[in-house]
């Protein structure tokens, strides 16, 4: 897990090595400070200015040095934390963009921003403190130990015996809290889905008047935190206390000892001055162990966090591109060869069960079938956004896993069913599917869609700013403007998703007659609920359970009495004539 | 200075939040106050005590032998003592109590946003940005929990302290206590310029990690047509200017926050030893000192113990300076999360209730406490102070109904309806003519100003909004399912309904065919707005949910569009039973759907240009004819 990560850190090693290197120089000189400072108090007690300004001035220059240390360590971390947790976001969501779909609803969408954010955030944070920090405190511990024992060698065995014991009580205490950490998180979890189902349904709760139950559920879960939560704290609030009795008695042993020493020696074996010094480093040390357990603390509720980015970041993708993938599609010729899928391993029914299907280049295939008879499944196989489990799927006489991914998607555009516009005007939208397409084709692209007029009627035309997922323009215009979007691509292969649904006849039928006009060549597929979306094709194939059950032209469906004439009769509420 | 910044971001966010706090916990509040100011007396004291030791003791020990001080030296050893354990007694007290307190107020304050936010009209759902709502949620009230929790009490620990040591400087000497003095403005004047830059710093950082979390849902929501129009490599290069603005911004907070800390104990450096220097001249020439303890001469021990103070004091001002940004962020997300407990809630100035109900043999309604199965409407009728109640039989009107979301936008013009018990009423038109708005009037989601919406002839801003919305069953196109087994979710329609009545429904809806086939039926768990199932399979579990609630009116906005005419037309079958004795609306796109209403209204624009049933509008040949023959567009 730390090596995936680390491998983010790139052109950030320099600050990650530079930042500890100045915390360290620091650490010197901060200990080296208090020495200066027990001096010039000893020679207080003297009768000469002189030694006074020397250790003054050298007190000032070693200042100097530590501000200039520490403010370098600051901006190096700084730069070494930030820059590591942007090359995290960068590398996550460069691989989530090579993830297939069954990949993305693996983690699903929220996790996936949660991962990319709220843990990246706290990786970033422990990351700051472990160059800094973890280099800080132990280095302090041990420059202390070694001053102290150089003052006065006895004395200081009390640090080192209380150390050990301030050292276990810490580490056993944090251990005791990781796994409440870790459930915390669980319910933070259930709690956020809690209110994002409550914001996205707030019509569902309110018109079935679940107010209450919902606020019942929510306080559940709220309280479950409060509970865990509190207990934690509890736990940690022991931390503090013993930390300062720990202080305190060193300070009090210090004290006992290092006066008896003075005055039993007459200041012979121990200063005054010295006794301060001892005692600053005995704070020192013990500050500095509070430091390492916070530190520690940080770390562990971030490894949660680190290992599930690590997860996105060694999760590989399970639908690749091949080496050296043929970029060129010769036509819209489409060949499915006993195609069988299912979506996971562990399904006991297929989706799609032993599809064998022929699509001449240039021909309209129409596909009918219920709910659930796995229409865009099939579909989705052409363009690879699924891989098919057995069999396999040819375009221009290739097999699609043997294109370059992004070659075969350029000639292969499918117009979605949960389609998708993007914040940005009309025409960054319709750049999406022709990055270098001038005013004039993407106005055609959008005459044929029968997207223009509307277009038009709106105050900034094809300027208008497209809200975040669509949300400024109807359903039916969505769809017209998706359909637009995806002629622009000049596909070999334009694939129809019931896209049309929200669009009325009139328009769908216009919008179809426009393509077969001004794309004669790109082979179409319409997937539809509506029979007149597809009795003009020149082959409708009708799926029922994974499988075709009927396929032919219109009118050797009606004739053939089965599931396409009762479609056909249930929609038109009129008996066919046969 | 901490003060001041307090003071500058919003002060009554601040007391509003002190407010809140000791509205539940005035008495732990008192105790954690007392603790504190009890631990940070007991920090001073000892250190006053650790001087004492030095001066009285171990000096004249030096000179005059151990004998001589032993008794005075037990008895500062065992004061020490004491008030160190006085000390961490009350600072174990108030961090245990601060956890409570802390964990409570989050909870409480998490509760009201969500009891308060259940309360919002659908207008503030429709306008507000679903992301930022959540992170009032998360990244909000983490911050205030790290500010109640820790920063809160630390600093006023460390102000207590502070007090404590500038009165103990005033007492060792006035003229060094000026040379503090203006030290201590020169830190306060740096940290302030650091801490305030990395403060804005951390609030814009807050801001581009919305951004940044906001591009990252969409793009992954819309992977499939990224991936469709092959643009990821565009999407990660937007992503990545997206990405490159929050490292700006995260960098130069945390590099201003880390900066502080060298800076401040740096500048305590430099004012140790501008004390040593002129404590020392001082004491050479003999001049007079002046403090609060009395007037006497410079000696070496005043500026010894003054030397001690001097470091503590910056050692404790770099403490408070290193929260400030934090406190700047928690007073961002407190505002935030008052702005959200500030919002108006939905207006109810109903008082017409719906209550169970016995119809006597002389026609005469009167209202029972158990369950009967019918209901009635129950008016006060406040001139005459009388009660009348009318039964609830789903009688629906509207008159002269004008309606626009924003005053210069008007969607509605002029409709008028009326729907007996019973009938199905069908829209039918463009989207964007106004019919899902035609819904979210009866339902109440949206108001209108005047009462021109009768239901069974009562005017329905009269009417409870949960009474009346209990009256209502509605399907929508957009289907929101909830975290919870299949079961859970059909049972929302109505939480009395039984195991029985919930597969009834659910077979009513033609759904217990598949939900049956579930990897485990209707306790299958459903997640992420059940996103197992496909959204035909979705709109069948909500239908099955309305049916689950039975109430006498129904409204199917485009309920059956993702579901294929064939099982569209075996769910008609359940359908109908469903909406047999029930006034139903119907709005769809597929006019199979709508074809055997009572009455069919064809709206454009925003007014009705049509009604009648399926065969006089054919006869009529007008627009709904040229629409069902196909040779019309609404548009």
């Amino acid at each position: 897990m730390i090596r995936t990560l680390s491998k983010s850190i790139r052109e950030y090693k320099m600050p990650s090595i530079l930042s500890p290197v100045f915390v360290a120089m620091e650490v010197v000189f901060e200990c080296i400070i208090p020495l200066v400072m027990a001096s010039l108090i000893d020679h207080m007690n003297g009768s000469s200015m002189k030694p006074i300004l020397y250790d003054g001035l050298i007190l000032i220059g070693l200042s100097m040095c530590s501000l200039f240390c520490g403010r370098m360590a600051a901006i190096e971390a700084a730069k070494a934390s930030c820059g590591f947790a942007k090359n995290l976001r960068f590398d996550m969501f460069s691989n989530i963009q090579s993830f297939s779909f069954q990949d993305i609803d693996k983690f699903s969408t929220s996790s996936l921003v949660t991962r990319m954010t709220t843990d990246v955030t706290n990786v970033q944070n422990a990351y700051g403190q472990i160059i800094r920090g973890l280099v800080r405190a132990p280095l302090m511990i041990i420059f202390s130990i070694v001053m102290a024992l150089g003052i006065n060698a006895r004395m200081s065995l009390i640090f080192i015996f209380i150390l050990p014991v301030l050292a276990f009580v810490l580490i056993g205490i944090t251990l005791i809290v990781h796994p409440i950490f870790v459930r915390i998180f669980h319910k933070y979890d259930a709690m956020n889905d809690s209110v994002q189902e409550n914001v996205n349904g707030i019509r569902v709760v309110k018109s079935f008047v679940r107010e209450d139950y919902e606020i019942n559920k929510f306080d559940k879960r709220s309280e479950d935190i409060r509970v865990d939560f509190t207990r934690v704290e509890k736990i940690l609030a022991i931390n503090m206390p013993v930390m300062t009795l720990a202080i305190d008695l060193a300070m009090l042993l210090v004290s006992m000892i290092g006066s008896n020493i003075i005055i039993k020696s007459h200041a012979a074996d121990l200063t005054t001055g010295e006794l301060s010094s001892l005692i600053t480093y005995g704070i020192q040390i013990l500050v500095s162990m509070m430091m390492v357990s916070m530190v520690f603390v940080m770390v562990i509720i971030s490894e949660e966090s680190a290992h599930r980015i690590a997860e996105v970041l060694e999760y590989k993708s399970t639908l690749t591109s091949p080496q050296n993938g043929i970029k060129e599609v010769a036509d819209g010729d489409i060949e499915f060869d006993h195609v069988s899928f299912s979506y996971s391993k562990k399904a006991k029914k297929n989706a799609l069960s032993d599809i064998s299907l022929h699509i001449p280049s240039g021909s309209t295939l129409g596909i009918i079938g219920g709910t659930g008879s796995s229409k865009s499944t099939m579909i989705q196989l052409i363009s690879r956004l699924y891989d098919a489990t057995e069999g396999s799927v040819k375009v221009g006489g290739i097999d699609v896993r043997d294109y370059d991914l992004d070659s075969l998607r350029d000639q292969v555009s499918v117009v979605l069913q949960k389609n998708v516009l993007f914040s940005g005007t009309i025409i960054d939208n319709m750049r999406w599917g022709d990055p270098a397409a001038g005013i004039d084709e993407i106005k055609h692209a959008c005459a044929l869609a029968q997207a223009d007029k509307f277009i038009n009627q709106m105050p900034k035309g094809y300027e208008t700013y497209i809200e975040r997922g669509g949300s400024n323009v109807s359903g039916g215009q969505k769809q017209r403007l998706c359909i637009a979007r995806a002629i622009l691509k000049k596909p070999k292969v334009l694939i129809f998703d019931d896209s049309t649904s929200a669009v009325d006849t009139k328009t769908d039928a216009l919008i179809r007659k426009g393509l077969n006009d001004a794309i004669p060549d790109t082979t179409k597929i319409i997937i539809a609920q509506r029979i007149s979306s597809v009795q003009d094709c020149d082959r409708i194939i009708v799926l029922d359970k994974g499988r075709i059950a009927e396929s032919g032209t219109h009118d050797e469906l009606i004739r053939k009495n089965g599931i396409y004439r009762e479609i056909f009769e249930s929609q038109t509420g009129k008996e066919a004539e046969a | 200075m901490t003060k001041k910044n307090e003071g500058t971001m919003k002060k009554g966010t601040s007391k509003r939040l002190l407010k809140y706090i000791s509205a539940h916990y005035k008495f732990h509040l008192i105790i954690v106050f007392i603790c504190i100011i009890l631990s940070g007396i007991s920090a001073t004291a000892a250190t006053v005590f650790l001087q004492k030791l030095i001066d009285d003791c171990i000096t004249p020990g030096i000179k005059n032998g151990m004998s001589s001080v032993a008794g005075k030296m037990t008895l500062y050893l065992i004061s020490m003592a004491v008030i160190y354990l006085i000390g961490v007694l009350s600072s174990f007290i108030f961090t245990r109590i601060m956890a409570t307190v802390t964990q409570g107020t989050l909870k409480d304050l998490r509760n009201d946003m969500f009891n308060h936010m259940e309360t919002l009209p659908i207008r503030y759902f429709d306008t507000h940005a679903h992301g930022d709502i959540m992170s009032t949620y998360t990244n909000d009230t983490d911050a205030i929990r790290q500010m109640i929790g820790q920063s809160a009490p630390m600093i006023l620990q460390s102000l207590l302290s502070i007090a404590a040591i500038i009165v103990m400087m005033l007492s060792y000497s006035l003229i060094l206590s000026l040379v503090v003095a203006v030290f201590i403005f020169l830190i306060m004047y740096v940290s302030r310029k650091y801490s305030l830059h990395s403060a804005k710093y951390m609030m814009k950082q807050q801001e581009s990690l919305a951004r940044e979390e906001g591009f990252v849902e969409e793009m992954i929501e819309g992977s499939r047509v990224i991936k469709v129009f092959v643009h990821e490599k565009k999407t990660i290069k937007d992503f990545s200017d997206i990405n490159e603005d929050l490292f700006r911004d995260s960098n130069e907070a945390n590099r201003s926050g880390n900066i502080l800390m060298p800076i401040v104990s740096n500048i305590g450096n430099l004012m140790y030893v501008m004390i040593a220097f002129i404590g020392a001249i001082m004491a050479f020439s003999r001049s007079t000192n002046i403090g609060f303890a009395g007037i006497g001469i410079m000696t070496a021990g005043i500026i010894i113990s003054f030397l001690g103070a001097a470091r503590q004091l910056s050692q404790t001002i770099g403490q408070i300076s290193m929260q400030v940004p934090l406190i700047a962020m928690a007073m961002a997300g407190a505002e935030r999360v008052f702005a959200l407990l500030d919002e108006e809630p939905e207006e109810d100035e109903g008082y017409v209730t719906l209550v169970n109900s016995v119809e006597k043999s002389d026609g005469s309604i009167s209202e029972v406490p158990e369950s009967t199965g019918h209901w009635a409407w129950k008016h006060y009728h406040k001139n005459d102070g009388t009660t009348t109640y009318t039964k609830l039989a789903g009688d629906i009107q509207m008159e002269h109904v004008d309606f626009g979301y924003n005053s210069d936008k008007q969607i509605l013009y002029d409709i008028s309806l009326y729907a007996k018990p019973g009938q199905k009423i069908a829209f039918v038109g463009a989207t964007g003519a106004g019919k899902t708005t035609i819904t979210n009037l009866i339902n109440r989601f949206y108001d209108i100003p005047d009462g021109k919406i009768r239901y069974d002839g009562i005017n329905i801003n009269k009417i409870k909004k949960p009474d009346l919305r209990r009256s209502l069953g509605i399907v929508l196109q957009d289907v929101n399912l909830f975290t919870g087994t299949v079961m859970d979710n059909i049972r929302y329609g109505n939480l009395n309904a039984t195991d029985q009545e919930c597969i009834e429904a659910a077979k009513l809806a033609n759904a217990d065919d598949f939900i049956t086939r579930l990897p485990d039926g209707y306790d299958t768990m459903l997640t992420d707005n059940g996103s197992e199932l496909s959204q035909g399979q979705r709109q069948l579990i909500s239908i099955a949910r309305a049916a689950v609630a039975d109430p006498p009116v129904m409204i199917l906005d485009e309920a059956t569009s993702s579901i294929d005419t064939r099982t569209e037309a075996l769910v008609q079958k359940g359908m109908d039973n469903l909406m047999k004795g029930r006034t139903v609306f119907v709005i769809a796109h597929r006019l199979s759907t709508v074809r055997n209403s009572d009455a069919i209204m064809v709206l454009d624009h925003g007014r009705i240009i049509e009604r009648g049933t399926h065969d006089q509008l054919i006869d009529r040949h007008g627009v709904y004819y040229q629409l069902y023959t196909g040779a019309f567009e609404l548009e």
